[in-house]
């Protein structure tokens, strides 16, 4: 049948199971905004920032495991994608960027809105691509769906003129995708994993370190498996928080700069590391050179470039993580660690890091156990980047896979608003919290208009200590308190939000706190709660930047504290 | 202990692909000496030859981070294996009538050809491996260079089939399915 190219970027959109796209027209588009209506399974969210587009994209693909995506217009309408787009680039996110184009007599002459969007996302896609032709449309969208989610998932950008939405075409739709340069491998080499084995059955102090990975590939049951027959300790990574219960008696935290202590304890004397879906980010190892060093090293990724790249590996497993542990887990022996179990409690005891002493006025932390106790644990939580950012993580009791959803990699300020659209849209029976600090919900603070006008109950929780939290607390510890650029100004958040529409309450008393929370959620529809918290609170532990993992600043001598 | 290692790529002809190698190679700091790319017995293909300096680990992630480029088909270092490497140079060196006499034999030791003169300069072409190059080009200065350019090394391994070879009856069509582990998809480790 002879199609447009709008209607079939659409009809391939929906063979690929696409039901949702997150956009912002443009002149270009047009032609594009014509025809989706005419398409009504794809549900197109309007958002207010291409920003926010991108990261509702994001946010979507991280809790249903689809693809996420997220379209914009040519010129300003591609490079406000650009953040969003890279940020899905750092924590290998699903994500199908569609911009229009100038038409194609245009291209290369510096046209209304033209820029080459396409050159400016090469370093943060997996595959970015002009589409010059309507009769290759077919097979550039079927390929670029199968080259984001394949493999280590990522942004691909589809850069398509107005003039191929136009052209018409006969349409039929690749069943097969021709890539001979990718082919990831899915399988370990069986060798490999015998070795792996091998080294996991002899070791005396062994740690799994479970990332991002393991929610990507969904392996949850095949981690659980190995943990629980050979009785190893589990710890995660900041991205890998929840593919582990963290209730469950083998989980011990998380490791890095801001994980918990005993975390990185355990990694830093164990004599084998069983490194899964994880990358070795400066963020988790602290300095390298003195990382881990009595530790094997075990490292299975579906990247084979990750492997090797910032740690040296004794078993290296490229392949996808479900496959591997599944040969591997057939491969273990049950066994027992109770000595090494036992010294890892006893460093849990040593560092309390869920621990909130008491305070007459309301600590950052205090909320988020509120939250906690609220939900029971069963919500999901978007966080922005900052001291919220991890206190959401370090105070909140993740179990459920993919609850916890955060920008790590990239780490953008703004991120919450957006992602807590995207996590809602994909997820609309779970309830979802947006952790923002007051620095970070002002960049992209105009969502919450795309949240009323399509009604999304959000829970958003500001922590307004008026400054730029993480940042200040770096002076503060750092820089010797020569506080610059740090100092916010802050707009009365409870206004803005009923501005927009949206009901909200401003909590400045700790006895206000939970009382609040509740009413946010019985709530039908947006609730925003701004709570005025401690200002100089820092965020403990903290591994000053290039010291060792167990070289952590803590708290010093946390006085009576709260119920854990 | 850092040493030049010749890797030799087969990528796609798509518009962009240099570019996003390039892109690569810059972003990740590598130390490349040179790029050589041009085509193949099949069409629709190049074939790339990088010189790059660096201990055997770092010039392994260069490997494996350009091997994640979607174009690029297969990607080896065959450092190891001796290949014949060659590089071609085009020189123009100034000379006069009494200075031409002591060029040209130069010009026969490193068995070079003369493919231009004028009253005041000529240009000559040589071919061998880059240290050859190297040491007629630091022969040649002391004459005054002119101009001149060097095309990079191309590289082949020795013996039968190497990395890169492409079978006659096996076209590089692949169809991307779920692999069974008995196949051929297995990583190299």
């Amino acid at each position: 049948m002879i199609k447009t190219g709008a209607e079939i970027l659409c009809e391939c959109l929906i063979k690929e199971g696409v039901e949702v796209i997150f956009g912002f027209p443009g002149g270009v588009l047009l032609p594009l905004y014509d025809t989706i209506p005419r398409y009504p399974q794809l549900r197109h969210i309007l958002v207010r920032h291409e920003q926010g587009a991108a990261h509702a994209a994001d946010a979507y693909a991280r809790v249903t495991g689809k693809l996420g995506v997220c379209l914009a217009t040519s010129g300003p309408g591609a490079t406000n994608l650009v953040t969003g787009i890279a940020n899905a680039y750092l924590d290998s996110v699903p994500l199908l960027a569609i911009t229009g184009q100038v038409p194609t007599h245009f291209i290369g002459k510096d046209a209304f809105q033209e820029i080459d969007i396409t050159g400016i996302t090469v370093p943060i896609t997996k595959y970015s691509h002009l589409v010059m032709d309507v009769g290759d449309l077919a097979r550039a969208v079927r390929e670029a769906a199968h080259v984001a989610q394949v493999g280590r998932p990522g942004p691909v950008l589809l850069d398509i003129p107005k003039d191929v939405f136009q052209n018409r075409t006969e349409f039929s739709y690749p069943e097969k995708v021709d890539l001979p340069g990718f082919k990831p491998k899915l399988f370990g080499h069986p060798a490999q994993v015998k070795k792996a084995a091998d080294l996991v059955n002899s070791a005396e102090r062994p740690v799994i370190i479970a990332g991002h990975g393991i929610n990507i590939s969904r392996a949850f049951p095949e981690l659980k498996e190995l943990a629980e027959n050979a009785q190893i300790p589990v710890v995660t990574t900041f991205l890998g928080i929840g593919c582990f219960p963290e209730s469950h008696v083998l989980s011990y935290g998380w490791l890095g700069m801001h994980g918990m202590g005993y975390a990185n304890k355990a990694v830093h004397n164990a004599d084998l590391l069983i490194a899964v879906g994880m990358r070795f980010d400066d963020r988790a190892t602290g300095g390298v050179s003195t990382f881990a060093p009595h530790a094997r090293v075990v490292h299975i990724d579906v990247d084979a470039a990750e492997i090797g790249k910032n740690i040296p590996v004794d078993v290296p497993i490229v392949g996808d993580l479900k496959n591997v542990l599944q040969v591997l887990n057939k491969q273990i022996d049950r066994r027992e660690h109770i000595g090494w179990l036992t010294q890892l409690d006893e460093w849990r005891s040593q560092h309390p890091a869920m621990e909130i002493r008491n305070h007459e006025d309301i600590l950052p932390q205090y909320i988020i156990r509120q939250i906690h106790e609220a939900t029971k644990g069963d919500t999901i939580i978007v966080t922005g980047v900052g001291q919220a950012q991890m206190w959401a993580a370090q105070y909140f009791y993740y179990d459920k896979p993919n609850s916890f959803i955060s920008s790590g990699g990239l780490g953008t300020m703004g991120f919450e608003l957006p992602g807590a659209i995207g996590a809602k849209v994909g997820c609309p029976q779970e309830t979802v919290w947006c952790i923002a600090g007051d620095g970070g919900f002002q960049m992209t603070v105009q969502e919450l208009a795309t949240m009323v006008q399509e009604d999304l109950d959000i829970n958003i929780a500001v922590f307004n200590n008026g400054w730029l939290g993480m940042v200040r607390q770096w002076q503060e510890l750092i820089y010797n308190k020569r506080y610059f650029g740090t100092q916010l100004y802050n707009p009365d958040f409870v206004k803005i939000a009923e501005a927009y529409g949206i009901k909200g309450v401003k909590v400045s008393k700790k006895i206000d706190v939970r009382p609040a929370i509740h009413k946010a959620m019985e709530h039908k529809g947006p609730f925003l709660i701004e709570f005025i918290v401690e200002p100089e609170e820092n965020v403990y532990p903290f591994v000053p930047p290039g010291k060792t993992i167990v070289e952590f600043l803590e708290l010093p001598n946390p006085a009576a504290s709260i119920k854990k | 202990m850092n040493r030049k290692h010749i890797l030799v790529a087969l990528v796609q002809d798509r518009p962009g692909v240099l570019n996003r190698i390039a892109s690569t190679l810059r972003r990740r700091n590598f130390n490349i000496e040179s790029i050589a790319v041009g085509h193949i017995e099949q069409p629709g293909l190049s074939r790339m030859t990088i010189v790059v300096e660096g201990d055997d680990a770092g010039v392994e992630q260069v490997r494996k981070q350009l091997d994640k480029v979607i174009e690029v088909i297969r990607i080896a270092d065959i450092t190891e294996e001796s290949p014949v490497a060659r590089e071609m140079a085009m020189v123009k060196v100034k000379a006069t009538p009494s200075t031409r006499s002591e060029i040209i034999q130069i010009v026969d030791i490193f068995r070079a050809n003369i493919v231009d003169v004028s009253p005041d300069s000529l240009i000559l072409v040589v071919t061998g491996t880059s240290d050859k190059v190297d040491t007629l080009i630091e022969l040649l200065r002391g004459f005054g260079i002119r101009e001149m350019s060097r095309t990079g090394t191309i590289a082949l391994p020795r013996g039968g089939a190497g990395p890169l070879t492409i079978e006659e009856h096996k076209p590089l069509r692949r169809v991307v399915e779920q692999a069974a582990p008995e196949e051929e998809n297995l990583p190299d480790w």
